[in-house]
């Protein structure tokens, strides 16, 4: 990496914000995707409704303004609320945990479209198999679903894990120093935007191209023992 | 509540109506960019093919929001050239700015989109077409891009429902779509929650709005098949 006027330095700052916000987002939608899955395919219908619900609104807005209501309207909202009742709060929301919270709670939903996806893959003898067996539902779900519906959702959560790296830039509105918004600073520091915004995205680039290595290899881990179809 | 909508609703269907602009310029343009680039990611000229594939993984390897920035911050780093040649006026303003980088960026998505679809349509057909004697040009425009247009409609309206939500970018650009009126008017009256609950309310409904259009356009693209048609899945998700 060049020098940059002193500045690739602070370039390299930022991309480590950037992975670190990436891969804590991330491990939040696998883990809150996977619960919203579970929710849809087995809870009662209210909150099956509720689910739906989430997932519709957070696939319908873009994720700037969820990152904004969470940020400047949450608190505010709080502040009004509790000044209208006599007893003012102040509150205002970490740039960090808004970040993480917002890419979270947008990720999730798309991971649970995936997984449910990926549930609706595995052939329906499998789980007859099992019944058939005397495995109980949860076991089955877990021993005998679960794993093979992991096989099926790589793809899909592989496609969420880069949307997931490209969001983060977001966060530089609200003032976070992840890769974009030290770019930016350094870009108004030397008066060279397009040296700046241009490495930034170099550094993106090489982000994806070892996440596509990633996810081949993950895939063919994850396909062990299968044979390929092929069309 | 009801009375920050009442007062603030004309602005806020303002900045609608160019949201709606934005998305659907920036899609009309990148879908006419897409063919040409999703032909020559099929062509046998290495050199095209390598072209179309480099520009396919900038565009869809880096946030939309460094495009942006690269497009309307870093021209001025070229303004001497800018000017001599006449572009300026074109890189200063915020508008062509944002149009340029969400067609560029659409471009990308949709000829991947093309891609898929004209590798899907049945060879047979093809070959038919070039028995029938049509000349290359003809098969495109007769054979191949409708019958890529049906198999890649559903993957392709997910792509709109994107370009429509990612236009909500270009507010850090100054302009005054959806989100753009939201900021102003939250900041102006510390109505933050009010404001981007309303610019939420009015994406829902442009998006939900755009998909059952869409799925009545599939309908109908597909009707010769006596159902909804075969699609592409995509899983939902650029």
């Amino acid at each position: 990496m060049p020098d940059l006027d002193g500045f690739g330095w602070l370039l390299i700052d930022g991309l480590k914000l950037t992975l670190f916000v990436a891969i804590a987002s991330m491990a939040g939608a696998l883990v809150f995707g996977l619960l919203a899955a579970i929710g849809k395919l087995f809870a009662p219908r209210p909150a099956r409704i509720l689910i739906d619900t989430y997932t519709t609104f957070v696939r319908g807005v873009p994720e700037l303004v969820l990152l904004l209501i969470i940020y400047y309207g949450v608190p505010t909202l709080v502040q009004n609320v509790s000044r209208d009742l006599g007893v003012p709060i102040t509150l205002s929301i970490n740039p960090f945990v808004a970040g993480i919270g917002t890419l979270t709670l947008i990720y999730a939903a798309f991971a649970c479209e995936v997984y449910r996806a990926a549930y609706a893959a595995v052939p329906v003898g499998q789980r007859e198999a099992a019944y058939a067996l005397g495995l109980s539902r949860a076991v089955t779900f877990r021993k005998v679903e679960l794993p093979q519906m992991m096989r099926y959702a790589l793809p899909g959560l592989g496609n969420v894990w880069m949307v997931v790296v490209k969001a983060t830039a977001l966060i530089s509105i609200i003032q976070l120093p992840e890769l974009m918004r030290n770019a930016d600073i350094a870009a108004r520091s030397t008066r060279q935007p397009f040296t700046f915004f241009f490495a930034a995205c170099l550094l993106y680039l090489a982000i994806t191209a070892i996440s596509m290595w990633g996810q081949g290899r993950l895939e063919r881990w994850a396909a062990r023992g299968t044979t390929e179809s092929r069309a | 509540m009801m009375d920050f909508v009442v007062e603030n609703l004309p602005r806020f269907l303002g900045g609608a109506w160019l949201t709606i602009q934005l998305a659907a310029i920036s899609c009309g343009l990148g879908f006419l960019l897409a063919v040409p680039i999703a032909l020559a990611r099929l062509s046998r000229n290495e050199v095209l093919r390598g072209v179309a594939t480099s520009y396919i993984f900038f565009f869809r390897g880096t946030p939309l929001l460094a495009q942006l920035f690269l497009i309307y911050y870093g021209s001025g780093q070229f303004r001497p050239a800018l000017d001599a040649v006449g572009l300026w006026t074109f890189f200063r303003d915020p508008w062509f700015c944002a149009i340029l980088s969400l067609t560029l960026n659409s471009a990308a998505y949709a000829s991947e989109i093309l891609r898929g679809a004209i590798q899907a349509i049945p060879k047979g057909e093809i070959e038919a077409a070039e028995a029938l004697g049509l000349t290359r040009l003809l098969r495109l425009r007769l054979i191949v891009l409708p019958r890529a247009l049906r198999i890649g409609w559903p993957a392709y309206s997910n792509e709109v429902v994107y370009q429509i939500q990612a236009t909500s970018l270009v507010s850090i650009i100054t302009v005054l779509e959806i989100t753009g009126v939201a900021r102003t008017v939250g900041s102006r009256d510390f109505t933050f929650f009010e404001a981007f609950g309303l610019a939420a309310v009015l994406y829902l409904i442009l998006v939900y709005g755009f998909l059952y259009v869409s799925r009545r356009i599939e309908m109908r693209l597909n009707r010769h098949l006596g159902t909804s048609g075969p699609g592409l899945a995509t899983g939902g998700l650029r």
